[in-house]
């Protein structure tokens, strides 16, 4: 190809886009604070943001990054018992949940995957209603307007879209309030969702949205490295903070387990999304360190090398090391989050084991809103031929 | 009483949902400045502004997903989908997420939201722009799917549609747009409920269930037989999810012979659940088997042998006289 045939530029651009095509894993600028030593560093626009963060705070921070990572084993463990269908563990991702769950505000709405437990249990959801999706018991379990955390979504990738319209009718809403003086405070969404799901259309479709209509929402992207069998470098060949360029905001990649920096990232996020700045992508650079679901076997598709080396950058073991070197947290600290892990565990075994079952009456019932003639004929035949059952047994009795 | 089409009537059936609801409102490609491919939605941006009359990304889940977002919100979104063909990037948002929502909540979230889908053919466009891909949705629990036949319906039935809890598919009969009708805009009368069918010609001696498109042709079908002595029922069936079976099987125990007939492909289509419904309802009160008039069972042909596919008055008529002769 003579290059005299080109638009100027384009043998550059062409030698740029090789040059990132033979480097896919290359790493960009990453947002860390606390480094894996557990040595608090700086950053020139969110060590603000991190100095924001008391002492207290750090400790309900590692207090519950080791509650959900309690609550994460004993759940494995009861699908492993038989008791839940499927588990999907969130070990290793706790800083990356707790953190962006933490910046958020009672007002924001959460719109979750299937695997954000943390952020649940940071929203105040009762674990144990958690549970009963995976025990078979009910497609959602909690009433997601009281915390303003939605429901799971196991069609990837379809809750972005869900957020992007929720943060269009804050907008319409907080235009209208400020017609009316309303001291309502100002709200974000956060739209959760994987690397894998990163390749989903919808995913490309909420952020064309959102940028259209500068949207309030923060895409918080958990990359975890592992779609399954599939690594991130088969999702993307850039790093997938650098997408949001292309849709005209801001992408920021911050180290997913350092707590400290995703609360920080997270904060600025939200109220930059809060002011009428737009939309946000943050891609928290973690990793799965356990298996996809308790379905999935990580033996056959990765080396056992790169657990370990994941496992020495672990998010609970950092923020450790820094609350026994700054003397924020003493032992009795440690024993009592071990306690109050124990004691969770305990809890969501038992109420696990209580969990009632539904009635499939209650599946009738909840399709329409409204009356509806074919729901109400198949309920009545069902009915009928139920009673039949009924009273085959009081005839052999 | 106005006398106006049935793209009309839906144009001043949104404007008195704009004008009534204030959290209703309109997103769409092309629907804002251009007021639609087929001016559905002409005038409403300049009057209710681009907050409410939303052009959108050219992009359907998009549409469909971040009206749902606006629904969980509060609001009542109504979408409009350009053609029947194009509604598939959205259907997993509608079949996965939106007709779900209610169900897997159990009761606590409601998402009205509205799709609009200009659908069936006889217009000679191009591929994917005649397609009636209702059945595909009436197979979905959690959705409802009605479709005008005249202009009073559709000014009724989009209103009814937006104030429905559910989610609604509106299918418009894109061929029918500039077909007349009387319009009372101050009184729904029959059309209140737009999960009822209608009667809409009286008759003894077999019955035609149509719906959209195809009833202004089912009425050509049974005026025409009137020739041959022939007194036939025809039944609007206006919603296609649920089906009022209950019109439907009076009819049948009356007349004893039935007819369905749709654009839409007849294998797998809306007319074999009426038969299979009616053969268990009224099995002893019909004469004869009932008939399908529809599609073939082929991709919507090229629009110049359209006119062999579509189900037409002759169509109709052989139906009916395989049935009166049986």
């Amino acid at each position: 190809m003579g290059s005299t045939q080109l638009p100027p530029g384009t043998e550059e651009s062409l030698a740029a886009t090789t040059a990132l095509a033979a480097a896919p894993s290359e790493p960009t600028e990453m947002v860390q604070l606390l480094g894996p030593d557990g040595t608090l560093g700086s950053d020139p626009v969110f060590s603000d943001y991190a100095k924001r963060i008391d002492p207290e705070k750090l400790r309900v921070f590692y207090a519950d990054m080791a509650r959900i990572r309690r609550f994460d084993q004993e759940s494995t463990a009861l699908q492993r018992q038989g008791e839940l269908a499927l588990w999907v563990p969130l070990t290793g991702q706790e800083a990356a949940q707790i953190g962006s769950g933490h910046a958020s505000q009672p007002q924001d709405y959460i719109f979750p995957t299937y695997r954000e437990h943390g952020v649940a249990l940071v929203r105040n959801v009762d674990l144990a209603e958690l549970l009963k999706q995976f025990r078979g018991v009910s497609n959602g379990g909690w009433d997601p307007r009281e915390n303003n955390f939605h429901l799971y979504t196991l069609v990837l990738a379809a809750q972005t879209l869900h957020a992007v319209g929720y943060a269009m009718g804050i907008q319409r809403d907080q235009k209208s309030a400020g017609a009316t003086d309303s001291t309502d405070p100002k709200a974000a969404v956060i739209a959760y969702f994987g690397d894998g799901a990163s390749s989903e259309g919808d995913v490309h479709e909420s952020m064309v949205f959102a940028a259209s209509y500068n949207a309030p929402v923060v895409f918080f992207c958990q990359n975890n490295h592992w779609a399954i069998s599939v690594p991130t470098e088969v999702q993307t060949k850039v790093p997938l903070a650098n997408r949001a360029k292309g849709y005209g905001f801001p992408g920021i990649r911050v180290d997913g387990n350092d707590v400290i920096a995703v609360h920080a990232v997270t904060e600025w996020a939200l109220e930059h999304a809060r002011e009428g700045r737009g939309p946000v992508l943050i891609e928290a650079y973690t990793y799965r360190v356990g298996a996809h679901t308790t379905a999935d076997d990580p033996t056959k598709y990765r080396e056992s090398a790169e657990e370990a080396a994941w496992r020495e950058k672990d998010p609970l073991d950092r923020l450790e090391k820094y609350l026994r070197a700054e003397g924020l947290a003493d032992e009795a600290f440690f024993d009592q989050v071990k306690a109050d892990g124990d004691e969770l565990a305990k809890y969501v075994r038992s109420t696990t084991h209580g969990l009632e079952v539904p009635d499939i009456r209650e599946a009738f019932a909840s399709v329409y809103a409204e009356q509806h003639p074919l729901i109400a004929e198949e309920l009545a035949w069902f009915e009928e031929y139920s009673a039949g059952f009924e009273s085959d047994q009081e005839a052999s009795n | 009483m106005a006398t106006m089409t049935i793209a009309k009537a839906i144009n001043e059936g949104l404007r008195a949902t704009l004008a009534g609801n204030p959290k209703s409102l309109l997103m769409g490609e092309d629907i804002g400045h251009l007021g639609g491919v087929y001016r559905v939605t002409d005038g409403l941006i300049k009057e209710f502004g681009d907050d409410r009359v939303l052009d959108t990304p050219l992009a359907e889940s998009g549409i469909v997903g971040t009206a749902i977002g606006l629904a969980l919100r509060g609001y009542s979104p109504v979408c409009e989908i350009q053609f029947d063909g194009f509604v598939y990037p959205a259907f997993n948002q509608i079949t996965t997420q939106l007709a779900k929502i209610h169900a897997r909540s159990l009761g606590k979230l409601t998402v009205p939201v509205v799709i609009r889908i200009p659908y069936g053919g006889g217009i000679g466009s191009i591929e994917h722009h005649s397609e009636s891909p209702e059945a595909l949705f009436a197979h979905t629990a959690g959705l409802r799917i009605i479709t005008p036949s005249n202009a009073h319906d559709a000014y009724w039935m989009i209103q009814k549609a937006v104030e429905c809890q559910d989610p609604v598919i509106f299918f418009e009969p894109k061929r029918r747009y500039w077909l007349k009708g009387e319009v009372d805009v101050e009184n729904p009368g029959l059309s209140e409920d737009p999960f009822k069918a209608h009667v809409v010609r009286e008759g003894t001696d077999a019955t035609i269930v149509a719906y959209g498109p195809l009833v202004p042709v089912a009425l050509a079908a049974a005026n025409a037989a009137t020739e041959d002595g022939r007194s036939i029922e025809v039944i609007d069936l206006r919603s296609i999810s649920p089906v009022d079976f209950d019109t439907v099987e009076a009819s049948v125990k009356k007349t004893g012979r039935l007819i369905v007939a749709h654009e839409a492909p007849t294998f797998g289509g809306i007319g074999g659940e009426i038969a299979a419904r009616i053969s268990e309802r009224a099995f002893l009160h019909l004469e004869a088997p009932v008939i399908r008039v529809g599609g073939f069972h082929m991709p919507y042909p090229v629009a110049k042998v359209e006119e062999d596919y579509l189900p037409d008055i002759d169509k109709i008529l052989e139906a009916l006289d395989r049935s009166l002769a049986y």
